[in-house]
Formats: C-alpha cells, sequence, structure tokens
C-alpha cells in the first residue's frame, strides 16, 4: 500500500475521574495510510474517539508512542502540537462546532486565515455544496448544512488528513447522505486522507478500510475490495 | 477584517448590556481620575506659575509699629532675597450698595509704586498715585461682588477717620487667590475686600511714617526657612513681633493647599475602588464566557490557533469593554473638569485660565481603565490554556455540591426546595458570592463615605453656631482697649449685650515641638463665646491653665496634665509655664484658651480687650451699622448670621448635586455588580431553570431561585458596606485634617438608611431586568442547547 500517514504502537489511555479510573484504549496498534478513506467502527466506549483525538493532536496518551510520518506525536510538546493540527489536520465533529457569531463564509476564513496554503472560504463552501449559503449564520442553516460548513472549514486549509468524528450522528438520512457525498468527494479530488468514526455500521462499505473497535482495542481490521457511493448506503 | 475579530465585535453586541453595565462603572473610576487629577495639576501649576511671575513672598511677619531702619537688618539675614516693609490695617468700609458694614484689609504700596514681592495684576483701571488721598485699589473678586469699577467711590474709617475714597484700579494678587476675612469660614466677597493705598496716605493715617507693621521676604532658592524665621523673629520682637510664617500657613495659600490635598485624596482613592470593581465584573463576566464558549475554545485549539491567540481574542473583548469605558470617562471626566473649573472660578481668584485640558492626564486616565480592563480578563483567560480540546468539547460534568457547613445551616432551617438550591449555590461557590457581596457593599460604602460630610457639616454648625459662638456680631476694636470700653459697646444703638475677648500670640512648646499660636483670652463667665468640647462646656478658669484645641495638643504631643512653655511674641523672653487643663475637639482653625487675667498678669498689664462679641437687637441693627461704619474705634465687624448664611447657602448649593452624583455612583456599581451576576446565573442555570419550569414550577418561583440568592447577598452586603463607609469616612476625616479645619466624624442615621435604600432599589432594578429574561425564556429552545 502507498506510504503511511499515522502510525502508532501501544498507545493506552487512561482517564481518571474520581475514584473511578478508565480504560479507553489498551495498547493500541494502528497504521493509517496516505489517500485512504478509513473508517472506525464500534460501541461507543470503544476508544475509537480517544484514538482519532490522540492522533489529531488533541488529546495526549497515557502510555504508548504515535506518529505522523516521521514525527511522534507522543513526544511533542503542546506549541508543536498547535503547529502540527494548524498544518495538516482538518476536524469534522458530530456537534459541527460552528462559531455562532460568524457567517458560513467566515467560520472557514477563521481557518483559511492562520493557513500557508488556504484555498478561498468560497471555494470550499463550493466543494460542499454551499456557494448559496456563504453568508448564513449558522443558526440559519439545517444540520446537514452546518456541517457541510464544518466539512468545509476543515477541508480550507487543504489538511493531509481529515479525522472526522460521528460527521453523520446527528443527522437524518438525507442530510447525512449528503455529508458523505461531501466527504467522498474531497478525498477523491483532494486525496486527503479520510478517517472516520461512526457507529452507523452502514458507512462502512464506502471505505477503503474499515478497523474494528471493541474494549478499548482493534479488534479486526477490514479491507472492501468494492466500495459503494454514500447514495446507496442503507441508512 | 479577521474572522476573530468579526466574532469580536458581535459579541460585544450581544452583551451590551452587561458590557455597558462594566463600562459605566469603569468609567467612573476614569472620569474621577481626569477631573481629579487634571484638576490638581492645572490648580498646582496655575498656582505656581501665578506664584513665580508675581514673585509671591516666602516669609511674612507682622509688628506693631518698627522702624524702617530694621529693613537692613533684616535683608542681613542669611539666605534673604528681598524684604518689604508695609503697613497691614483692617477697617470698616461704608458702601454704597451695602446697609451693613464691611470690613477691608488695607496693604500698603511702595513710594516706587510696585510692590517687589506679592506682585499685583492690574486687571482694570491704573495703580494709586502716590501721595493720593483718595486714591484705592481693590481687588477684583470686591469690585465683582459689588459691581464696582474705577471711578465708583465709597467710604473707609482710616484709624477713626471716615475718608471718601475712589476706586482707580482693579487687581489680582498672589497672596489672595483666596480671600476670607479673618474669623470667617468661608469666602465673603461682598463683605470683605482688599483695599491697597499708597504707603505714605496709610502711613499718615495710621501714624506709621518712617516705620512699618508688616513685612514680607523672599529667599534664596534652597534656603532652610527656620533659621530665616528665627533670626526675624528675633529682631521684630521689640517692636511687637507676632511670629513669622511662611506659605504654609499663609491663608490663601493654605486654602488651596487644602484643596489640592482633598484632590489628591480623591485621584488617589475613588479611581481604584472603581477600577477594582470594573476588574471584578470584567474577570466575572469574561470568566463565564469562557466557561460558556469552552467547545469553541477547544474547536479554536482543534484549528490550530495557539493558547496566545485565544487568549487574545478574549482580551481584546475586555480592553474593547475597557475602551467603551475609557471613552464615557474621558467624556464625563471633561465635563466633570469643567464643572470643577466653575466652582474654583468662583473661589479661587487666578489671573489667566487654568483649566486647560491636559492630554497627559487623558492618557493616564486611559491606561489605568485599560489596566483594570486587562488585569480583570488576565485572571479569566488563564482559564483558556487550561482547556484542553478534546475536553473543551465534551459537555462539562455536573457541577459537584458537597455537604459542608451550610448543609447543618440547611438542617436547622429546613427550607423549602428552592431555598435549599439558593443556600447549597452561595456554598458551593462561596469565593465568587463573598466578591459579589463585596461589590455590593463597595456601593453602598461610596454613598455613606460621599454623604456623611453633610452629617459632619451639621454637628459642625451645631457646635460653632449654636454651642461655642452664640453672639450675634464681633465688632474689632482699632486698638487694644481696657475692659471698661465694653460699656461704651453696650450704649451703641441695639446692642443688648457685650462681652470681650483678646487674642494673643505665643509660642507654645512642649518638649520639642512648638507652634505659634493667638492665645484667646476672656472671662470664664462670658456666654456668647463658650469653649465646647461635643457636648461639653469646657470652663476656661484662672486656675484651669491652658485649654487646646485637639489637633493642637496633637501637634505638640502633649497631653491633659503635661506643663507647655507660653512664650508672648510681642513681650520679652520670659517663658510661663501652663498646665494643660484640657483639650476641645475644634473644627475651624486651631486654638488656645486661657483666662482673661491670667494672661493679663503673664504680659504686666492691666486686662486689655481687642474685640467686642456682642448680642443685637435687629429691630436697631441699622442705626447700629451707622454707628458703627462712623465709629474710630471699631475697625472691623464680623456679622455672624451672614457667615452662617453664607455657609448654608453653600452646602445647600452643592448637597443636591453631591447627592446625586454619589447615588449615581453607587448605583452603578450595585447594578453593575447585581445585573452582571444576574445574567451570569441564568445563563449557568438556564437549563436547570427551564426544567423546573418545565416540572410545574411558576416564573415566580424559578425566578426566585436565581434572584433569591442575589437578595440575600444584598441583605449580607449591606451592612458590611455601611461599615466599610463608615471606615472610609473616617479616612477622609483623618486625611482632610489640617490647620485651617477639620471634620468631625459624624454619619446619622439617615445616611445609612439612604445608602441601604439606594443599593436595595439598584438590586431590586436589576432584579427586574433579568426577571423579564426569565418570563420570556423559550423552553424548548433551552432544552435542546447541550451544555
Amino acid at each position: 500500500m502507498a506510504d503511511m500517514v499515522f502510525h502508532t504502537k501501544g498507545i493506552t489511555k487512561v482517564y481518571t475521574t474520581g475514584e473511578v479510573e478508565v480504560h479507553a484504549l489498551r495498547g493500541v496498534d494502528a497504521e493509517l495510510f496516505a489517500g485512504e478513506f478509513t473508517v472506525l467502527l464500534g460501541a461507543s466506549g470503544s476508544g475509537k474517539s480517544t484514538l482519532l483525538n490522540i492522533l489529531g493532536g488533541l488529546d495526549s496518551a497515557t502510555a504508548g508512542q504515535a506518529w505522523f510520518r516521521d514525527d511522534e506525536l507522543t513526544a511533542m510538546r503542546e506549541r508543536d502540537l498547535t503547529r502540527f493540527r494548524r498544518e495538516h489536520v482538518g476536524f469534522v465533529f458530530q456537534f459541527y462546532n460552528l462559531v455562532p457569531s460568524l457567517t458560513a463564509r467566515e467560520n472557514v476564513a477563521l481557518v483559511t486565515e492562520i493557513s500557508q496554503n488556504p484555498m478561498r472560504p468560497e471555494e470550499a463552501l463550493e466543494r460542499v455544496g454551499l456557494n448559496h449559503r456563504l453568508d448564513h449564520f449558522p443558526a440559519e442553516m439545517s444540520g446537514g448544512e452546518q456541517q457541510r460548513v464544518a466539512i468545509a472549514r476543515a477541508i480550507a486549509k487543504r489538511p493531509e488528513v481529515l479525522l472526522c468524528d460521528e460527521p453523520t450522528g446527528a443527522l437524518d438520512s438525507n442530510t447525512g447522505v449528503q455529508v458523505l457525498d461531501a466527504l467522498e468527494k474531497i478525498n477523491e479530488d483532494l486525496g486527503t486522507s479520510t478517517i472516520v468514526i461512526t457507529h452507523n455500521a452502514g458507512i462502512r462499505a464506502m471505505a477503503h478500510r474499515v478497523i474494528h473497535f471493541a474494549d478499548g482495542n482493534i479488534a479486526e481490521v477490514v479491507t472492501n475490495d468494492s466500495r459503494i457511493a454514500p447514495s446507496e448506503i442503507e441508512w | 477584517m479577521r474572522a476573530l475579530d468579526k466574532k469580536l465585535i458581535r459579541d460585544i453586541k450581544r452583551l451590551w448590556a452587561q458590557a455597558l453595565a462594566i463600562a459605566a462603572v469603569l468609567s467612573v473610576g476614569v472620569m474621577i481620575m481626569v477631573m481629579a487629577f487634571g484638576t490638581q495639576l492645572s490648580l498646582s501649576e496655575t498656582r505656581d506659575t501665578f506664584y513665580e511671575r508675581a514673585r509671591f513672598a516666602d516669609v511674612w511677619s507682622s509688628a506693631s509699629r518698627a522702624p524702617k531702619s530694621l529693613v537692613e537688618e533684616i535683608a542681613a539675614i542669611p539666605g534673604v532675597a528681598r524684604v518689604e516693609a508695609r503697613i497691614s490695617q483692617f477697617a470698616v468700609m461704608d458702601l454704597p450698595d451695602m446697609n451693613d458694614p464691611a470690613m477691608a484689609q488695607i496693604l500698603s504700596i511702595p513710594e516706587s509704586g510696585e510692590p517687589q514681592m506679592n506682585a499685583l495684576i492690574l486687571k482694570d483701571g491704573r495703580m494709586p498715585g502716590f501721595g493720593q488721598r483718595d486714591e484705592v485699589l481693590v481687588n477684583e473678586a470686591f469690585a465683582l461682588a459689588h459691581d464696582f469699577a474705577p471711578g465708583d467711590r465709597f467710604a473707609v474709617t482710616l484709624n477713626g477717620q471716615k475718608r471718601d475714597v475712589q476706586i482707580v484700579g482693579v487687581a489680582l494678587s498672589p497672596e489672595f487667590i483666596y480671600t476670607i476675612g479673618p474669623g470667617s469660614i468661608m469666602p465673603d466677597d461682598e463683605r470683605f475686600g482688599i483695599l491697597w493705598m499708597s504707603e505714605d496716605v496709610l502711613a499718615a493715617a495710621f501714624n506709621l511714617s518712617g516705620a512699618f507693621n508688616s513685612v514680607t521676604l523672599s529667599v534664596t532658592r534652597g534656603t532652610d526657612l527656620a533659621p530665616v524665621k528665627d533670626e526675624l523673629e528675633k529682631l521684630l520682637e521689640p517692636y511687637g513681633g507676632t511670629g513669622p510664617y511662611d506659605r504654609e500657613q499663609q491663608v490663601s495659600n493654605a486654602f488651596l493647599d487644602g484643596e489640592l490635598e482633598q484632590l489628591d485624596v480623591m485621584a488617589r482613592i475613588v479611581p481604584p475602588i472603581f477600577l477594582i470593581v470594573s476588574a471584578f465584573l470584567v474577570n466575572m463576566v469574561l470568566g463565564r464566557m469562557i466557561q460558556l464558549e469552552r467547545e469553541q475554545i477547544g474547536l479554536l485549539k482543534a484549528l490550530g490557533y495557539s493558547t496566545f491567540e485565544i487568549a487574545a481574542h478574549y482580551m481584546k473583548l475586555s480592553l474593547g469593554i475597557g475602551a467603551i469605558g475609557v471613552v464615557i470617562g474621558w467624556l464625563l471626566g471633561l465635563a466633570a473638569s469643567q464643572a470643577m473649573a466653575s466652582v474654583y472660578v468662583e473661589y479661587f481668584h487666578f489671573p489667566y485660565l487654568i483649566f486647560a485640558q491636559r492630554p497627559s492626564v487623558y492618557v493616564i486616565g486611559a491606561a489605568a481603565g485599560l489596566f483594570a480592563a486587562f488585569a480583570g480578563a488576565l485572571l479569566a483567560v488563564r482559564r483558556v490554556a487550561g482547556l484542553s480540546p478534546a475536553v473543551a468539547m465534551s459537555p462539562p460534568a455536573p457541577t459537584r455540591f458537597r455537604r459542608g457547613l451550610l448543609d447543618r445551616l440547611i438542617r436547622v432551617l429546613k427550607p423549602e426546595q428552592p431555598t435549599m438550591m439558593i443556600l447549597r449555590a452561595i456554598g458551593r461557590w462561596p469565593l465568587r458570592a463573598a466578591l459579589t457581596c463585596l461589590g455590593i457593599a463597595t456601593s453602598a460604602s461610596i454613598i455613606v463615605a460621599g454623604l456623611f460630610m453633610f452629617d459632619s457639616f451639621d454637628e459642625l454648625l451645631d457646635v460653632a453656631f449654636v454651642q461655642a459662638n452664640r453672639q450675634d456680631a464681633i465688632l474689632e476694636f482699632a486698638i487694644e482697649r481696657p475692659e471698661a470700653v465694653l460699656d461704651a459697646v453696650e450704649d451703641l444703638p441695639g446692642v443688648l449685650k457685650a462681652e470681650g475677648a483678646l487674642s494673643v500670640a505665643a509660642r507654645l512648646t512642649h518638649g520639642h515641638r512648638s507652634r505659634t499660636i493667638g492665645i484667646e483670652a476672656a472671662r470664664p463667665e462670658n456666654d456668647l463665646v463658650r469653649v465646647y468640647d461635643g457636648d461639653n462646656r469646657v470652663e476656661v478658669r484662672p486656675e484651669n491653665g491652658i485649654v487646646l484645641a485637639k489637633r493642637l495638643a496633637n501637634h505638640l504631643e502633649a497631653e491633659v496634665g503635661d506643663v507647655i512653655e507660653v512664650e508672648f511674641l510681642q513681650e520679652g523672653d520670659e517663658v510661663y509655664l501652663v498646665t494643660l487643663t484640657g483639650t476641645v475637639a475644634q473644627f475651624f482653625g486651631l486654638s488656645a484658651y486661657m483666662e482673661l487675667d491670667t494672661v493679663a498678669a503673664m504680659l504686666g498689664k492691666t486686662p486689655t480687650l481687642q474685640l467686642a462679641n456682642v448680642i443685637i437687637d435687629t429691630a436697631y441693627e441699622d442705626a447700629l451699622f451707622d454707628a458703627v461704619k462712623a465709629s474710630p474705634a471699631i475697625s472691623g465687624i464680623t456679622y455672624m448670621s451672614e457667615v452662617r448664611r453664607g455657609f448654608d447657602e453653600t452646602i445647600a448649593e452643592s448637597a443636591g448635586i453631591t447627592l446625586t452624583i454619589y447615588t449615581l455612583m453607587a448605583a452603578l456599581i450595585a447594578i453593575g455588580v447585581v445585573y452582571n451576576s444576574a445574567r451570569i446565573q441564568l445563563s449557568e442555570r438556564a437549563r436547570e431553570l427551564a426544567s423546573l419550569r418545565i416540572l410545574g414550577f411558576t416564573k415566580g418561583e424559578v425566578s426566585y431561585i436565581l434572584l433569591g440568592e442575589l437578595f440575600i447577598l444584598t441583605l449580607v452586603a449591606i451592612p458590611v458596606g455601611l461599615v466599610m463607609g463608615y471606615g472610609m469616612a473616617a479616612g477622609m476625616v483623618e486625611s482632610f485634617k489640617s490647620d485651617l479645619y477639620a471634620l468631625p466624624l459624624i454619619v446619622t442615621e439617615t445616611t445609612y438608611w439612604r445608602a441601604a435604600g439606594v443599593v436595595a432599589g439598584a438590586t431590586i432594578v436589576s432584579a427586574l431586568i433579568v426577571r423579564r429574561r426569565i418570563d420570556r425564556m423559550d423552553l424548548v429552545a433551552v432544552m435542546k442547547t447541550r451544555e
């Protein structure tokens, strides 16, 4: 397969809340490849979000190592992680996380203003089919539209990897398909490595590879020989 | 414009009410800084320039009659640069536009035509010609009060001779920037004027040819004044010297100093209160905002914004609020400075426009205001750094409530659930509750500290005019008279009763501290002027030794029972040992009291009097005035009812304005604190309150849960604030103390109630504004929001 963007060795994450210790990850070894559309599948609490957060430089591991290409994420300081996120990673979250006081265009501009070689906000929004909603505030848009703004915001910096945590989790099937279409199109057109977390098993059919999580570890990795279009997904 | 900056502007727009409430509090701090600091600066600079240009003297002294040949000896004192001998006398004036007599201080103009020191600034007309018997120059304030212009005439009694004089000019003098007659406590430009006349005319009138009775000195830069004053005193002693004094005791300058000191205290104490409160408010509001926006902060971090950039974003928000406050403060400060300037123009007589606006003051005000916003924000923004992006984007854990002290109280009180929620909320965030309480208390304290002065003035007037000074008028004799003169005074038309007094200049020494002062000598049976200490009359009998004003005793570090050395300045070197038998709280001036016979014996002569205190039958007032104006023996009259009226008027004038200003300032703080607290509580507990509404609680019950906490905090804060206010009042009384006056520390119940009322009112108003928001809460929308 092509070159590796992420790989981890024995990643462990333990959360301590009060007197309770929660083992979110128990020594995960994972590999993720450039240009690939990967789906992380698993029940809630299986550790997939935690892994995504560590790969994205949002969270730190309790033990083990993670690399982005040749750089060890787990050894980076806060400042380097900020730069890593700024330069290489695009995020899409379940609840869109748009800034409510900024319009669609401005939410995207939030990212383009601090990137090296971004696309214009209008172009990013066009890629997700929102060129007619440029000046709308989040409150004036549907959930699917908001999520597509979030995707536009994530891809506007031309990131190497796009990390999506339950991007369709809050959406109905129609708008969910629109969002997945947008993600697939970005993956095809720009060759952005895309990792999507979902607990909607239907989505796995559109991935190159599917990684199954259970109890804080990888249970199974499946490579799809043939992929289907988002519109064919059974919701 | 950057997207984050757009968010900033929209955030400010969304939070405008809260932002404005904070900006308003901050603006008061900036306003007072701009006003007090700016006024102080211009006042002191103008004074210094005026003193410099007009060659204001450094040392003054009077004598009864000293030969002019002494001038050379005085000039030979090391450090003395210039000496000017002159004649200074008090006289009664008969003015065409007034029935009652007015008083003048007359000063001589040397043959050269221009005084060397204390130069006169001509505002109109010309200087009196040398030897011109009827030409006078008058001070501007006096001319304005009577609408006098060169060419106008009036009569003045010079050493018993009534003389018709003509005004040839109007002038300003650095010695009379603040013009106050002897024995007065307020300027009265109608009844007290300064006249300048040719020296030879005055010398002839007062039998002072070849002599002087007043001398002014200037010294070379850096000269120590103490040895100069000592030398001068020695030289003047044989000629009835009354003790030299310097600028510090020069009346006009001392009043200016007092004013500058008050402005200084105001500039240093009041703005920090407002700035600290606004920093606290910025911290509270921004802290809450950061908590509410933790997801957005997490997102920004995820997007690659650094902690510093995000922190800077929130700092900008607070600086934006700060900037609004600064601009409002500037405008208010400008208005307040102009108001102050118009007050000063009335009381202080400077030759040039003094209240130029100084940019530096505005810059300093802005720096202080922005710093307050910055400091408040810094404490809140620290939390941004602590938020890890992953954690920030997940909902916060429910606040952990623990059982604590308050639960014991709850167990005892067994309140209903809503009250329980209130008490738990206070117990959960005790620091926040305490700070909110402190903010509200500050508001109450400002009212007490601002309004207690009127209580003090009431007390002061009561002591000064009802208990101590009961005479209707004071008649001053041109020369000291034996006691039999009182019979003649009682024979004047309308005089029902007359009592005499003598004031003798003396130096009091105790240990290494000493002070030159006028000792008031009178008969113990006198009843018109009594020595009072609070509610208790203090008797001054021959065996009683000396009684001192408390501030004077403090200055001398003397306590009752100590022996004070008394040296009379006009007589020999003899030092008398007198026991300090009492101290009195005195609000104006610094006095010492002794019995007349005792003083006369020490002076080695029969008792004489300088003045008579009289009770007047108002029906014969006009006849008395005519007699006084005509009498050669009387050099001055102080009409007490006029003094009282002037005082009352001045207080009444300022009472309304002061009351309004302090009430507004306090209300601003109270509203700023309460409104912001309520808004924050509302945003924190919207879901909780909406849930209660869905469970069937009424709007009133829900409001009670939210606002009840603030009412409880206000109830606790008010008494705390009243105590703080008393403390501030005590501090102000202490810092305003000077040789000229002192305020009694009196705070009446009315003032306390007023403070409590304003704070309670402001709390209720803020609560009602927030209550409207609770009433309009969209339950469904609130429940849908994720927190």
